[in-house]
């Protein structure tokens, strides 16, 4: 069953998803984890992909990107491991872009 | 399963785990603490006096944004008899600065605080812009790093500020003292965790309040309070040898979140041995700012940019130039000609 999820970027993370802050969409995964869902992100809405390390590094998030699972910060959850449900909102906070 | 707050007598739900410390706090409860850590560090370095006028150096960013917002609240809630004003800096980089700008005016408005902006072309005639035209993209990070640190200062002098305070965070000392580490630089190695520098006579002192703050709490300090700050990879920065520091520390930071207060520790017990030469403060010549130079590493830079000597202030090596050597003899030793002004070149 596809897992329906809102997903958030933002702090300069957006720039990397066609600069467009809020996405709605479907995995096609039953009950991802945020890893499998970074995954996803990377293959389907990472549209530079020159600057692709930016946001992914090896199977998860580059150091410096936040994670948020319904406004609740991923190192309290099981990070990379988190499993996901439909309805969820996860967010990514850049804090490799600078002011 | 949700987490419980780590506050005592506090019934939420845990929501952020504090890179300072590790512990699960609930929204409240973590800008209660994170305010009062910077409280702390305020009062246990002494670092205002009431009645001073103190300048907050303010990009738009999340670190000025947020050094702006806690300044002003802790100003209000212990007392600190401080008078704020805002400082910003327009370097002259087509479309980096136009919308920061923008969100430092909003600083002003929200924070009911008065804001001043100087530029470089003003202060230096030059823009970042024209330099790049002019350099490349190669050492840029180092002229607009010196130029705007003089600005600040200047900018602060000039409003008649008695203290400058920056948003640096414990990421970027980290990162600052690795760097000086690589580059061999006891000098700075020395006084670049210092929570006050200048304040020993001579130059306007500059704190960091937010020095012990990581980054991550700053940033989750702006989304739980709804701080908006500007944002957005600086154009030039890719070449910057600080990303390589910035990099590391991070990779360091997801294994082990304690070690970016370690390096800030091992940077503040250092001492460097009596037998080590370190430069000698003075002034400079042409302008009088603080230097260990004849001239200062700025005024180097402007002589190198006015006289298209592109690397003067820019060498690696400790080397000895003519100024306006006869360019008979390449390796930089005097050449005999007349011309005996010479400018030594370290780079900073």
């Amino acid at each position: 069953m596809p897992t329906s999820l809102t997903l958030e970027f933002s702090g300069g993370s957006e720039f990397l998803v066609g600069n467009q802050k809020e996405h709605k969409v479907s995995l096609p995964i039953d009950q991802p984890t945020v890893s499998q869902l970074i995954q996803w992100i990377k293959k389907e809405i990472l549209t530079d992909h020159n600057r692709d390390d930016l946001f992914v590094m090896d199977d998860s998030v580059r150091p410096g990107v936040l994670v948020l699972v319904n406004e609740c910060d991923w190192e309290l959850l099981e990070r990379n491991e988190t499993i996901l449900k439909d309805g969820d909102v996860v967010t990514f906070i850049s804090t490799l872009h600078g002011g | 399963m949700p987490i419980p707050c780590s506050t005592e007598a506090c019934t939420s739900a845990a929501t952020i785990k504090r890179s300072k410390d590790g512990s699960a706090v609930c929204a409240t409860c973590f800008t209660r603490r994170f305010e009062e850590d910077v409280h702390e560090t305020i009062s246990a370095t002494n670092l205002f006096k009431r009645g001073e006028k103190v300048a907050i150096g303010a990009s738009g960013g999340k670190d000025s944004t947020v050094l702006a917002y806690v300044m002003k609240v802790l100003n209000a809630r212990h007392d600190y008899g401080l008078e704020l004003i805002l400082l910003s800096i327009d370097e002259g980089i087509k479309g980096y600065r136009d919308d920061s700008l923008k969100s430092v005016e909003r600083n002003k408005i929200e924070y009911e605080l008065p804001l001043t902006i100087l530029s470089y072309k003003d202060l230096y005639g030059w823009s970042m812009d024209e330099i790049v035209a002019r350099i490349g993209k190669k050492n840029n990070c180092t002229f607009c790093g010196v130029f705007r640190r003089q600005a600040l200062d200047r900018g602060a002098y000039k409003l008649g500020a008695t203290k400058l305070v920056t948003g640096h965070n414990a990421d970027d000392i980290a990162e600052t003292v690795l760097m000086n580490l690589l580059r061999g630089d006891v000098a700075r190695l020395q006084r670049c965790t210092n929570i006050c520098t200048g304040d020993d006579g001579g130059s306007l002192p500059r704190a960091k309040p937010l020095k012990y703050t990581f980054e991550k709490d700053i940033v989750m300090y702006a989304r739980v309070n709804k701080l908006e700050y500007f944002y957005t990879e600086c154009i030039y920065a890719p070449n910057s040898y600080r990303n390589f520091a910035r990099d590391y520390i991070k990779k360091l930071e997801r294994v082990r979140p304690r070690a970016i207060l370690d390096i800030i520790y091992s940077g503040e017990s250092i001492a460097v041995r009596k037998e080590v030469a370190l430069p000698v403060l003075g002034r400079c010549s042409r302008c009088g700012y603080i230097s260990s130079q004849k001239l200062c590493k700025a005024c180097l830079l402007i002589e190198g940019l006015n006289t298209n000597q592109l690397d003067l202030g820019i060498k690696r090596k400790v080397t000895t130039e003519t100024k306006t050597g006869c360019g008979k003899d390449k390796t930089g030793s005097s050449c005999g000609c007349s011309n005996e002004d010479k400018v030594q070149s370290i780079d900073f």
